[in-house]
């Protein structure tokens, strides 16, 4: 099941919008490069037939991988907090958020 | 063109996507507690926080609850589910992906059974998934957010229906219901203060005009936490829309985008948030760090083992078995606690009908003061099967039985014991009675008149000469057994 995998500028944009990164015009064309020639060496994969092999959600032949429900310590607040660049309280403090009617 | 609201015909169409939090201890995909009300980001550790390297899995609970609902919602269960990661990025969500369940829900294809006028109505449920929940933000700071992540990962478990809710009374029994059955499986707290449950309805209505049908964009209502505001905001969806069709007839579903609308409590309105015209780019793929989960016919037979019998069904079956009316059934079965607690007193006291009035009369009222299920008064089932069997046995009267009973709520003495040492032992003596009956009749010319002569007056004056006598026995005297001895007197003196 070959795809043709196409990245462009537009798409790289895209992405980059939804991943709220503020890319630069020369980061943008460099991306588009360097996704393209990732996407395309791993597109190698579609020249394999696959057609006997089972579709699997997997790599590890693994499945059913459970753990108890019992309560196991947390972090206390200030070790929670201690990579944040900004904190109020024992709250994270970020950025006001502006819904841009594009996230969930 | 040009139709005004008399020439039309207007059919609701909802359907309802459910957030319901489950009763674990932990949270869904590491072991730290599940909390409500704790300092902000104190239930954090490494996977909940999305630091790199840390590794979740799966709380076999959550699954099993999962799988408990959509056994009792009808569903098929699949035999294969995994879980995928659904992508954005908002200061909520650590990872900047939920973990969810896309393509693969755990349960899909059943119905669930409301009781609607004259009987029962199935709402097809297309899905029900697990995924975590999100922390939460503050917003009123000025120019900047707070962030607390204590609920991130909580397990959540979303139920979708099919559009086939018609009015708002439907949308409100189908929540109520949902709640009463999530409660009754014990798979969740359904405490809606607690955002236990979320409810958003998908509105729209189908407009049938001069031979056409038209359909209205469908609006979302998000996050929904009342009954309450359920009903408001289809009731107000539903005349919005078509008010807004009659304004425009190119206000129809495609032709215009559907929406994104908010609840306002205080106005009573739903608060248009945003068009919903690009579908969400989530870029769902299957979450690496988790592998799959089989269900094999001996763990489904062995969560199918652990259903209880579900509410509606429990209803039906307590008016048919205890000859109650369906309201009244309905009232015994609200919570689970109170449904056990009644089918064992009526058990103890071999009365069922005496059971049930005590408890739609007295217990739920003491239920009621406190703000706990009647399953939950201090009071055993034993304890209250006992004195229904006292009232059936004329041990007592039902008035005594009331004052009995609020007795009980603070002491743990016997019914029976309690009945003699406030002295409201029935008494069936014949010269006890004769005295009360006569003191009555003498006391009461007027009444014992109309009785004898008065026919329209008869039956009012038995029932005063009655409760005169059980006044005089300080509720004491055996009603049955007075009653007798008034209707005698009361034939003596017509024939003498
Ligand atoms: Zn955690």
């Amino acid at each position: 099941m070959a795809r043709e995998s196409k990245i462009d500028e537009s798409l790289v944009r895209h992405v980059a919008h939804l991943s709220r990164l503020a890319l630069t015009d020369d980061e943008i064309t460099r991306m588009t490069g360097e996704l393209s020639a990732i996407v395309g060496y791993i597109d190698q994969l579609g020249e394999l037939d696959t057609a006997d092999v089972p579709p699997t959600a997997h790599a590890l032949p693994v499945h059913n991988v459970f753990r108890e429900d019992e309560v196991t310590p947390s972090f206390d607040s200030d070790t929670a907090l201690s990579n944040a660049p900004q904190r109020e309280g024992t709250f994270f403090r970020v950025p006001k958020i502006l819904d841009t009617g594009d996230g969930a | 063109m040009g139709h005004k609201a008399s020439d039309i015909e207007a059919r609701l169409i909802v359907g309802f996507e459910t957030h319901v939090q489950l009763a674990t201890n932990t949270k869904l995909f590491c072991g730290c507690a599940v909390a409500f009300g704790e300092t902000p980001n104190s239930r954090m550790c490494p996977v909940c926080l999305g630091l790199p390297g840390a590794l979740p899995v799966m709380n076999r609970r959550a699954f099993d609850f999962a799988v408990l609902t959509g056994l009792a919602l009808g569903c098929k269960i699949s035999v294969h589910t995994k879980w995928d990661r659904k992508s954005y990025y908002y200061p909520d969500l650590p990872k900047n992906y939920q973990i969810s369940q896309y393509d693969l829900p755990l349960a899909h294809d059943g119905a669930f059974e409301i009781p609607s006028e004259g009987g029962s109505k199935r709402v097809g449920i297309i899905r029900a998934h697990l995924e975590e929940d999100a922390g939460k933000n503050l917003h009123d700071q000025g120019d900047y957010s707070l962030v607390d992540l204590n609920r991130a990962g909580t397990p959540l478990l979303e139920i979708v229906t099919r559009p086939e809710i018609n009015s708002p009374d439907e949308a409100y029994v189908y929540c109520t219901e949902l709640q009463r059955l999530v409660t009754y499986l014990g798979v969740s707290h359904g405490v809606m203060q607690k955002g236990q449950m979320r409810f958003e309805p998908n509105i729209n209505v189908e407009i049938t005009a001069g031979g056409q049908t038209f359909r209205t964009p469908i609006s979302e209502v998000k996050n929904l936490n009342s009954f309450r505001s359920v009903r408001g905001a289809v009731e107000f969806e539903f005349r919005r829309q078509v008010q807004d069709w009659l304004a425009d007839h190119d206000y129809q579903f495609k032709k215009r985008p559907n929406e994104n609308r908010g609840w306002d409590d205080e106005r009573g309105v739903t608060v248009f948030q945003r068009e919903k015209e690009a579908a969400h780019d989530y870029r769902y793929f299957p979450d690496p760090d988790l592998v799959p989960v089989e269900v094999d016919t001996a763990w489904l037979n062995g969560v199918r083992e652990s259903l209880p019998e579900l509410p509606l069904a429990r209803r039906m079956r307590f008016e048919l078995q205890y000859g109650v009316t369906a309201d009244d059934a309905a009232t015994l079965v609200a919570d689970r606690e109170t449904a056990d607690c009644f089918e064992s007193a009526a058990e103890r006291a071999g009365a069922p009908q005496t059971t049930a009035k005590q408890f739609l009369n007295v217990w739920s009222r003491f239920a009621n003061d406190r703000g706990v299920s009647v399953g939950r008064l201090a009071v055993s089932a034993e304890r209250m099967g006992e004195l229904a069997a006292m009232v059936d046995q004329r041990v007592v009267s039902a008035t005594a039985a009331n004052q009995i009973a609020e007795r009980m709520m603070s002491s743990s003495d016997e019914p029976r014991q309690l009945a003699e040492s406030m002295g409201l032992v029935t008494v069936a003596d014949e010269g006890q009675l004769d005295s009360w009956v006569a003191g009555v009749f003498a006391g009461n010319e007027k009444a014992v008149k109309d009785a004898i002569a008065n026919p329209k007056k008869t039956q009012a004056a038995v029932g005063f000469l009655r409760g005169q006598v059980m006044k005089a026995s300080g509720g004491k005297a055996d009603p049955r057994l007075a009653g007798d001895k008034i209707e005698a007197r009361l034939a003596a003196m017509r024939a003498g």
